[in-house]
């Protein structure tokens, strides 16, 4: 705890609190709407709103005025699997933990939102881990750095559940001296799924039935409350979204005959390597896919993950989006996605698509954010040349319309933090004890 | 008789390694781009380049119009070919178990057929220092090029350095059993003396079999160990010592002062105070991942990025490493995020290049366009350190090298299915 009021005290933001009402004029950059196309021009942004976009707009006298002249604005980035901004992530000791949330665990100060943020990253969806077959439920934040846990949490996102397929699963079924933890196989991990949604299906059937008594007047006892069963209830209902950790073509595949049999769609596949290879399954379904870049061999079951993969996805016509799963990796995204166009030929547009409108999308967020539109939410970023240029760094964050990253901001404040951060230290130091001679 | 040397001509040229690259922009890294110019390639070995270049008689000429030459990258610290799937224990060769181990090299623990050579190739990556990993002396790493039918046929340096790894006062732990875990300062404190007791006993045990050695007469025998670490002794061999924080650096010059040995950095991950010492040492320096975390919670967000930039200022020579397997490929994207935070582009570019062929004492052969070096060359589609580029061809010592993959053949095997 002392870290964080150490770190607490350093850090603080947003810089420029937009009082309400204030009308901010973002002009002479060049503007990436990803869904709009792309000119040079200006953005009008009220109340932490887009309301206007294109080569000229109404600025009202009032306006503050931001000069991006030569630079480049793009909606900020969302990343569609996370961790960071959590005190835990995984509760592995059993094989369907959907009791269990991450809004639990929301830690709205851990650096690691900060340093997304500075990574042009405004959304991420944060995800329970991928120990257990049926893990926890998931949150979606807003980078509302020095904001508290509740603050951070973007309202009315939909809830959402972590699945995991393959080798994590099924990890505790098998080695030396960790107790053994049924499922150790992928047969296994299927078996897992279907018996919960069994369960959930009669347990759903258990308070429908119930529900129809008392609307009847019946009076009869109800059935007891399963807060394990309850979101997977949700799901079959199509109000919890499931975000499936996946990576060969088979398990991919069993998992969407398991919620074709009850009825259920997979919202998204994370990682998804070989997604590939069923890209036409996964678009008959109708899932969303989001994976990595680049990322390969690092075990068995990602031996054959090809960076050309998003590309393949998306040209069957799978909504694909691109994730970092990595505090590190989500720092550049906006590199990630450019690979798509060394792999695979996208064009920029399509490139950004998958960091921004396209998991949107997938969260189903995008009438909030996503692209540079009239009504959206003002999160947006402004890099010195384009974002797809690995020599591109970020200059300035907005969300809702308030400067929460400033890059000449966080440099003028260096040398004033390192003074602080050595005055901490020296209280810090024991003060020798004054010993009776 | 008349026609010889006609014939001659058409022998050279139609080998494998003879081509004329025409109409191309040329950056041989070490002088200023040369646009529409021809290069000329004989034998594997560069014979000429320039906007005025002879293109021989009978030779085969590639047209390469609008397109860019650049020597090909060198990564200079990798495992490629070292490790297949990071989490099968049976297929990967990194890290072998004891602490003093000079006599074991990375070199016969290179598997040519690895899928991870023509993926990191296809980066443009035409060579990569090998290291082996482990204990305090690690073993001896090698500088291959990413290309050969054995192990042999990649060598460039078989023995190009020793592996050191630099005791640290770190206090976290980490077993299977027990995941992670933080062990008192005293103890912290005392197994890092005890190691550094052990790496000065092993480098006295050294000077005296270097002593017995030079003495000879019946009472000497061959101790393989300690004989592989002459070379170091002696100045032949650099010593990569992986220091990645200051006080590691700071023990690390003191060592290479004290044993007198010629030594290269590597992993560094900050410079602090002890920048000016590298400088003044002269000591090169093998940059990781510009892409990481910083140390600390409370460092500039950017360290990693800048970190760089601020070497080169205080007038260090570094290359670049990968330090990777999966991720060889993005070295040239590591070299570029410097460049976005403060690095000149053309010290970005010559430490994927010529300056890693001078930190390995192979610039005669490898790391730029110059005439009678190696044919080590990519042609691409604009600047290789950007993601947007696309590397079209390559040639190491002159002969075509493939840029299919596993992924490229997976890519296009899926991206036919009905």
């Amino acid at each position: 705890m002392r870290r964080r009021q150490f770190l607490g005290g350093l850090i603080a933001g947003p810089w420029v609190a937009s009082a309400a009402g204030e009308t901010l004029v973002i002009r002479n950059a060049k503007i990436l709407t990803v869904t709009r196309g792309s000119f040079d021009g200006a953005i009008l942004i009220r109340d932490g709103k887009i309301v206007e976009a294109g080569p000229t707009v109404n600025t009202p006298a009032a306006a503050r005025i931001i000069d991006a002249a030569g630079q480049f604005v793009m909606p900020g980035i969302i990343d569609c699997h996370s961790h960071i901004g959590t005190e835990a992530v995984n509760e592995g000791s059993v094989s369907v933990s959907s009791m269990t949330g991450i809004e639990d665990t929301v830690n709205p100060e851990d650096i690691g939102i900060y340093r997304a943020l500075a990574g042009g990253v405004t959304t991420a969806n944060i995800l329970h881990g991928s120990a257990n077959a049926i893990g926890g439920k998931n949150v979606v934040i807003k980078m509302r750095w020095g904001k508290n846990a509740a603050e951070i949490l973007l309202a009315g996102a939909a809830p959402g559940i972590k699945f995991a397929l393959g080798e994590n699963p099924k990890r505790r079924g098998g080695g030396l001296g960790a107790q053994l933890r049924y499922p150790a196989t992928r047969m296994g991990v299927e078996d897992v799924i279907r018996d919960a949604f069994s369960e959930a299906k009669a347990y759903k059937a258990a308070w429908d039935d119930y529900n129809l008594g008392a609307a009847r007047g019946e009076r009869r006892i109800p059935p007891r409350r399963d807060l394990r069963l309850e979101p997977l209830v949700e799901v079959l209902e199509g109000k919890r979204f499931v975000h499936a950790h996946c990576y060969r073509a088979d398990e991919i595949l069993m998992l969407l005959r398991v919620a074709d049999d009850f009825g259920f769609k997979v919202r998204t596949l994370q990682h998804v390597l070989e997604g590939y290879k069923v890209a036409k399954e996964i678009k008959e379904h109708g899932a969303g896919a989001s994976t990595f870049s680049d990322w390969w061999s690092y075990k068995m079951e990602a031996f054959d993950a090809i960076p050309y993969n998003a590309a393949l996805m998306h040209r069957r016509g799978v909504l694909v989006s691109l994730n970092s799963d990595s505090s590190e990796l989500m720092r550049h995204l906006n590199q990630e996605a450019a690979k798509t166009v060394r792999y695979g030929g996208l064009s920029d547009e399509e490139a950004l698509a998958l960091i921004t409108i396209n998991p949107a999308k997938q969260l189903a967020i995008d009438d909030r954010v996503g692209s540079i539109e009239p009504g959206k939410d003002a999160d947006l970023v402004i890099y010195d040349k384009h974002p797809l240029s690995n020599y591109a760094k970020v200059q300035r964050v907005f969300i809702d319309g308030q400067l929460y990253f400033d890059r000449d901001q966080d440099m003028s404040e260096r040398a004033g933090k390192a003074e602080r951060r050595k005055t901490l230290h020296e209280k810090q130091k024991p003060v020798p004890a004054r010993r009776p001679q | 008789m008349k026609s010889l040397p006609l014939l001659f001509s058409l022998a050279v040229f139609a080998a494998d390694d003879s081509f004329v690259l025409r109409n191309v922009t040329i950056h041989p890294v070490t002088a200023a781009s040369i646009p529409n110019a021809t290069l000329v390639v004989t034998g594997g070995k560069i014979a000429d380049f320039g906007p005025k270049a002879a293109v021989p008689r009978g030779a085969r000429v590639i047209d390469g119009k609008g397109l860019h030459v650049y020597p090909g990258l060198i990564d200079s610290a990798s495992n490629v070919g070292m490790s297949e799937v990071g989490s099968v224990r049976e297929s990967v060769d990194i890290v072998e178990l004891g602490d003093f181990n000079p006599q074991i090299r990375a070199i016969v623990a290179v598997n040519p057929s690895s899928d991870h050579i023509p993926v990191t190739r296809a980066s443009g990556i035409t060579s990569s220092l090998l290291f082996p990993g482990g204990g305090i002396i690690g073993g001896q790493a090698a500088l291959v090029h990413l290309d050969g039918w054995t192990w042999e046929e990649m060598a460039i340096e078989k023995n190009v350095a020793m592996q050191m790894r630099m005791p640290t006062l770190a206090a976290t732990t980490y077993t299977p059993a027990f995941g992670a875990g933080r062990r008192t300062f005293a103890e912290t404190k005392r197994r890092y003396d005890e190691r550094v007791k052990l790496i000065s006993t092993f480098f006295e045990q050294a000077r005296a079999y270097q002593k017995r050695k030079a003495a000879g007469g019946m009472a000497f025998a061959v101790d393989r160990r300690l004989e592989a670490i002459l070379p170091v002794l002696e100045g032949r061999q650099s010593l990569m010592i992986f220091a990645a924080r200051e006080p590691a650096v700071r023990d690390a010059l003191a060592f290479a002062a004290r044993e007198n040995v010629k030594i290269v950095l590597a992993g560094v991950r900050e410079a602090g105070q002890s920048v000016k010492d590298i400088a003044a040492q002269k000591v090169p320096v093998i940059l990781g991942e510009t892409l990481d975390l910083p140390l600390e919670e409370d460092s500039p967000y950017d360290s990693p990025f800048t970190l760089p930039g601020e070497l080169h200022k205080a007038g260090v020579t570094f290359a670049f490493g990968s330090f990777s397997v999966q991720f060889a490929r993005n070295l040239p994207f590591q070299a570029a995020n410097a460049v976005g935070f403060g690095l000149p582009y053309e010290e970005a570019l010559k430490a994927v290049t010529i300056n890693a062929a001078r930190i390995w004492g192979v610039a005669d052969r490898i790391g730029s366009i110059e005439k009678g070096k190696w044919a080590d060359l990519i042609l691409t589609n604009g600047d290789p350190l950007e993601a947007r580029s696309q590397v079209k061809q390559m040639w190491i010592q002159g002969r075509p090298v493939s840029l299919e993959t596993r992924h490229t053949k997976l890519y296009e095997q899926y991206g036919k299915r009905p």
